[in-house]
């Protein structure tokens, strides 16, 4: 399986054989987003369309997640680690023509960090103390306490370096940034048009059009894909239709893995969840490998906190909330619960959620807990649940990188509220030797699992399907995208 | 009469059709061969055997017991919308009749012609998506859109009857509008409302089923034919038995019934009676 990312040399050695082969990809994506401008809205259907094809941040991610170069071609660090002064590359165009200087990444830091911004991620920028434009090429930040983790945070979607001035409403449906593909059109409902950047300030890409169309059904989807209608889902909707694709020798399964820590979540602060016993009793009553059998047809790789098993400080906790019914009934009656009790789990469109809710319904049933399902659609799911707090239990899959810095947020839909949490969170912030970093994320997941937030489930696996012949599609998700900057036909 | 009906082929038919259905509805009340609400995830996908007669499903469950549960679901949801339909709109279609041109028959009439400008199924989607998807709704919503079908058919049906010689007769004996219609005009047009009645009833399962199949009916993990087609629809290529079991058991019963309905119909019908005699 592992066969994508090639290294810019073979690429550029590449972009001349690939002249005679077909330029133009026909990429299928589930959700359609709600509009085009990352830095105003949480929907990774946004990223999916523009990160790495048409906006680029100060740095960005990789294709295995490291963060590298992105606008700033390099950057140096004080000795306190309070200032980074970042070099940015010269030359740089927008779409439009005008040229990409210092003061637009001041522009667009501020903004970001303002008062009244409606970044979705405000929390990446919170350190930020002041945004200078040196000259027209190095801008310097100042940060208010040390931030290991600045750099990564810079290179998030929400974080890309918008044009000054232009005019934020109308960036919604005709986004205008510095990547390699350029924006054509939308037709709502259908699809979405991209064109190769020609004055591209990095190595061009090599496909002239991309067409990016939204199918929503599953079964439409296989049936496009089936057809040639679509030559690559980078997340195929269906995972019990993977074995199919798998057998055709016309395509290929790409499987990898995502930032996506997929958690029966629990409402810590409703009864009877508030108890700490019935939340441990939860965690043991719930058996993951069935839920990633049944609901992703072995997809999946089991989680004992909210934590990507493919980090380095990754440390395997699910033994902490090992299947064991008989001690999740002895957990509910040392609770006072001796029979159980009836509580709602809300569930969101996504398979994982669906299938997965019809499972642990069963499960929890097992043990005594009745639940009333009910499905929800994102916006009321967006409404009663991670807003309105009016749920027991949901399933959700967290699909943003490193994000358990939200158990540090008592407001965050499922109100975990640990002192000692919080204090090792900004521990963390202010840590910046990598070694003691992966220390302290360690505790943090040894925390979560004992306090047994959430029920821990699984990591969504990134099931792609393609063409064989497209090569240089991402792996793995390391962040919401669909970087289609070095994908090319291999004949 | 039953004997009459039953020595129709198309009734007969319809009949054992849809008794299999009740009948299974009836015993999964008591008896299924597997609970329905355990999943056994390894145990998914298997083909109908000895064990689990019809096979099992994507999560394990056996196949024939979630039918036996679904054809509950069905039937349940089928019977009070047509008895809410026959409920309300029988008595309103009658009291248009009696007061034919008055105020309250023109308020009846066009407060109907108002639900039914409206698709079944516009209504019931409307409905759940205000309240909420759940079995409940889906019964008011289907039990609303039948109302105009009873109102419409009976003030049709008792308009007829109203000039009849021996309507008169009881309205010269004394007999005032509600009892005439509910004595004389109801009995007669019994017949045609048992066949309306059975082919709303048909049109009732189809409408649990397509609400369910969209999400808006029965929710997991009450068993409902509808759903279990939505949920094996992406398996389809692979595992055909999931969508072939629970799609067959929507065709007959809705064939059964239309059966019997026809069968009823020919046999109510005095002009095709006389025809075959």
């Amino acid at each position: 399986m592992k066969r994508i990312f090639l290294g810019a040399s073979v690429l550029a050695l590449t972009a001349s054989m690939a002249m005679a082969q077909s330029t133009h990809i026909n990429i299928g994506d589930q959700l359609e987003p709600p509009h085009l401008d990352p830095t105003a809205g949480a929907a990774g259907a946004i990223d999916n369309v523009v990160y790495a094809n048409i906006y680029e941040g100060l740095t960005r991610f990789s294709a295995d997640g490291d963060v590298i170069a992105g606008l700033a071609e390099s950057w140096d660090i004080s000795e306190d680690g309070l200032t980074y002064t970042f070099n940015l590359r010269s030359g740089v165009k927008y779409h439009d023509g005008s040229d990409m200087t210092a003061s637009d990444v001041v522009y667009s830091l501020n903004r970001a960090r303002a008062e009244d911004s409606t970044n979705a991620q405000k929390g990446l920028f919170a350190g930020i103390a002041d945004v200078t434009a040196a000259d027209d090429t190095t801008v310097v930040v100042t940060l208010t306490s040390e931030n290991g983790g600045f750099l990564f945070n810079m290179a998030w979607g929400d974080a890309i370096i918008l044009n000054e001035g232009d005019d934020v409403e109308a960036l919604k449906s005709q986004p205008n940034g510095t990547g390699a593909f350029t924006f054509t059109n939308w037709v709502q409902g259908d699809s979405i048009n991209l064109a190769r950047n020609e004055n591209y300030w990095g190595t061009p890409a090599i496909l002239e059009t991309v067409t990016i169309k939204y199918i929503s059904d599953p079964t439409a989807a296989f049936a496009a894909m089936m057809a040639g209608d679509i030559d690559a889902f980078p997340t195929f909707p269906a995972p019990e239709n993977l074995p199919q694709f798998d057998a055709d020798p016309r395509f290929t399964v790409i499987i990898g893995s995502t930032e996506g820590e997929t958690i029966l979540a629990t409402n810590n602060k409703m009864p009877p969840f508030d108890n700490p016993l019935v939340r441990k009793a939860l965690s043991h009553a719930i058996d993951r490998s069935a839920i990633i059998d049944g609901a992703m047809f072995g997809y999946g790789t089991p989680i004992g906190s909210h934590f990507a098993p493919h980090n380095p400080a990754y440390i395997d906790l699910t033994g902490e909330s090992n299947y064991d019914p008989e001690l999740a009934r002895a957990l509910l009656a040392e609770a006072g619960y001796p029979d159980g009790f009836t509580t709602t789990l809300k569930l969101p469109p996504p398979t994982y959620a669906r299938r997965g809710g019809e499972i642990i319904a069963a499960q929890l049933r097992a043990v005594g807990i009745e639940t009333e399902v009910t499905n929800l659609e994102w916006g009321s799911w967006l409404e009663e649940v991670f807003r309105g707090y009016d749920f027991g239990l949901t399933i959700v899959s967290h699909t943003e990188p490193m994000d358990f810095g939200v158990y540090a947020d008592p407001e965050y839909y499922f109100q975990y509220d640990s002192a000692e949490y919080q204090a090792l969170m900004e521990e963390l912030t202010a840590e910046t030797d990598p070694d003691r970093r992966i220390a302290l994320m360690q505790d943090a997941q040894r925390m979560m699992a004992a306090d047994d937030v959430n029920v821990y489930l699984f990591q969504l696996a990134k099931t792609g399907v393609a063409n064989k012949n497209i090569v240089g599609l991402w792996e793995n998700s390391p962040t919401q995208a669909t970087d289609l900057t070095a994908v090319y036909w291999s004949e | 009469m039953i004997k009459a009906a039953f020595k129709m082929p198309g009734f007969t038919i319809g009949f054992i059709l849809a008794m299999t259905f009740v009948l299974a509805a009836l015993v999964s009340f008591f008896w299924t061969p597997f609970p329905t609400d355990i999943v056994d995830v390894p145990n998914k996908f298997q083909l109908p055997n000895r064990v689990n007669w019809l096979g099992t499903d994507h999560l394990g469950r056996d196949i024939f017991s979630m039918l036996m549960v679904g054809a509950r679901t069905s039937i349940a949801v089928a019977v009070v919308a047509v008895g809410i339909g026959m409920g309300l709109g029988v008595p309103l279609g009658l009291a248009a009749a009696a007061r034919k041109g008055s105020l309250l028959d023109e308020v009846i009439m066009r407060g109907n012609d108002l639900v039914f400008a409206f698709p079944a199924l516009l209504i019931a989607i409307l409905i759940t998506a205000v309240f909420g998807p759940s079995a409940v709704n889906a019964i008011i919503a289907i039990g609303i859109f039948n109302i105009p079908v009873f109102a419409r058919l009976s003030r049709g049906a008792a308009l007829s009857l109203w000039t009849r010689d021996f309507v008169l007769s009881a309205r010269v004996a004394g007999k005032g509008a509600v009892r005439i219609s509910a004595e004389h005009i109801l009995p007669n047009i019994l017949n045609l409302l048992i066949v309306q009645g059975t082919i709303q009833f048909s049109l009732g399962i189809l409408a649990e089923a397509a609400l369910s199949y969209i999400g808006l009916g029965a929710q997991p993990p009450i068993p409902s034919w509808g759903r279990m087609l939505a949920d094996s629809q992406t398996m389809a290529s692979f595992a055909p038995h999931l969508a072939l079991f629970p799609g067959a058991a929507i065709v007959l019963t809705v064939l059964g019934l239309n059966l019997m309905g026809d069968a009823l119909r020919d046999l109510f019908d005095p002009k095709i009676r006389r025809g075959r005699e």
